[in-house]
């Protein structure tokens, strides 16, 4: 069930544009969100609303900062960002 | 927002929009006559959903975003329909996963399953060989779930889970299990005997003994990569936890639908007592998923009752419902097989004339021969 | 209970004494062989 994940820190790059990965359905629950990934049956729970947010907004924002941005404001940036990266390693997001 | 670090466990616990691991009994009709069987399958019930109303299930369960659906019975293959509703279901979105005793899974099947990456399969299997297995699931039964896996590696259906119901007599094969799971490239997943079903007859002479519960944590333990359907969290008592959310999920991430759209809180509480509505009612399955009396009242917070002194209840968290409430201990006692043997202190209490019995028996009426099919 | 991710480093530093770093509290993965699904 585990797979590997130990990819280097720096592969996901905010500064791209990213999206959900389309075999991806996510769900809407009150702390959050259920993310469902069809192909790897990993399935990850978004822990806040400004995260599932975040992630709505990517596939139209030029850049994951800008998406993050849009949503959370000064040291929370960071966070959300790191959060995105646990996201792109989970295979939830991937580039657009 | 403020970030809170309450853990995800406790956020299960007062429910979801949709269940994560939705089981549904699509008949109560089955070629064998496991003596443990969980839901007393054997004779088909003449109430059973129509095609036409598992269909209207699965667009409620599309509607409400239930990414898979965990199909089983009985043997679903025996469904003449049980293709078409597969097919229906991954179109609409919703993935598919079933468990079958292999008796209809012949190569043409496993070539036409093979082709979906949405249907995932389990064959169940309670013995390394067929003396030990049938015992327990029925003359034949051993072969047909090995010809199964032949099938399937055959046509290069790729992993697929076999599934083992641990018991005293199957424990000491445990390195065997792992050898037919290499062997065939597959999953193994060891999973908890409930005393539900038939097991409420069986279930003394089939579970696990004391020692045995601690050489299986210690083994699983060692073998995070075997499944357990999280069914083992009361052994989370005995050291650190086991993988998974280590808590029941009854009414709050799972439930059951049954063959006649019985919805019950789970599939080891097939009893009026755990029976939250019905499919057929106007609502539908969203309604008693969402505003049952029952799931609601199992999404109350609840205390450790009898388990509060105990320094491992938040391990175990009291364990199984479906195991006390078949062994007649309350709901907010110890499990039956508390690792500390409160269980069994609180077993002695109960007369076993005084257990619930299954309040829904389909159970055949004469015992099956296993014909030899393909 | 989280599988898999805890390896990786955050690609920010967590600034706070946390056992989970702040990130760790929004996303988790779960294992979804489980809850006591039969299947």
């Amino acid at each position: 069930m585990s797979r590997s994940t130990e990819r280097q820190v720096g592969e996901f790059d905010p500064s791209r544009q990213w999206r959900l990965d389309p075999q991806v359905a996510l769900r809407d629950e009150e702390f959050g969100a259920l993310a469902y990934h069809y192909g790897t049956r990993r399935l990850v729970f978004l822990k806040s609303r400004d995260l599932v947010e975040i992630v709505r907004k990517l596939a139209t924002a030029p850049s994951a900062t800008d998406a993050v941005a849009a949503v959370v404001s000064g040291e929370q940036q960071a966070t959300y960002e790191a959060a995105l990266s646990r996201l792109a390693i989970s295979e939830i997001i991937s580039a657009a | 927002m403020p970030l809170e670090n309450i853990p995800l466990r406790d956020r299960f616990k007062l429910g979801l929009q949709a269940p994560i691991c939705m089981t549904w009994e699509l008949t109560y009709a089955c070629n064998l006559a496991c003596i443990h069987c969980l839901s007393s399958s054997g004779r088909r019930d003449p109430r059973e959903l129509s095609t036409d109303e598992a269909k209207a299930v699965i667009d409620e369960m599309a509607a409400l975003k239930i990414f898979y659906v965990n199909i089983g019975g009985g043997e679903p293959l025996i469904r003449s329909d049980f293709f078409e509703l597969v097919d229906y279901a991954v179109a609409k979105g919703v993935g598919v996963k079933f468990s079958t005793n292999g008796t209809r899974l012949d190569a043409d099947k496993a070539a036409r399953l093979a082709g979906s990456d949405y249907i995932d399969i389990q064959i169940s299997l309670d013995g390394a060989d067929a003396a030990t297995n049938d015992a327990i699931r029925g003359p034949g039964s051993y072969e047909t779930a090995l010809r199964a896996m032949d099938n399937l590696k055959a046509a290069n259906f790729g992993p697929f889970k076999i599934s083992v119901v641990m018991t005293r007599q199957n424990i000491p094969q445990i390195a065997q299990f792992e050898e037919i799971a290499h062997r065939y490239g597959a999953q193994l997943r060891l999973t908890r005997l409930r005393p539900s079903g038939r097991g409420v007859d069986t279930w003394d002479d089939l579970h696990p003994t004391t020692e045995q519960q601690r050489e299986l944590y210690r083994w699983l333990f060692d073998r995070p990569h075997v499944l357990t359907g999280d069914s083992f969290f009361h052994l989370s008592a005995l050291g650190d936890p086991l993988e998974g959310l280590n808590l029941c999920g009854a009414g709050r991430v799972v439930c059951l639908i049954d063959p006649v759209g019985d919805v019950y809180a789970c599939p080891f509480v097939i009893h009026e007592d755990f029976l939250a509505g019905n499919v057929r009612d106007e609502g539908g399955f969203t309604k008693v998923w969402r505003e049952s009396d029952l799931f609601l009242s199992l999404r109350e917070p609840s205390s450790a009752g009898a388990c509060a002194s105990c320094g491992s209840y938040d391990a175990c968290q009291g364990g199984c419902m479906a195991a006390k409430f078949f062994t007649g201990i309350p709901l907010d006692g110890p499990d039956p097989e508390c690792v500390f043997g409160h269980g069994e202190e609180a077993i002695k209490k109960v007369a076993i004339a005084l257990r619930p019995g299954p309040s829904v028996d389909h159970s055949a009426r004469t015992p099956v021969a296993l014909a030899a099919r393909q | 209970m989280s599988e898999g991710t805890t390896k990786v480093a955050p690609a920010v530093e967590a600034t706070n004494d946390d056992a989970l770093s702040t990130d760790e509290l929004l996303v988790e993965e779960v294992s979804i062989d489980g809850m006591c699904g039969v299947y």
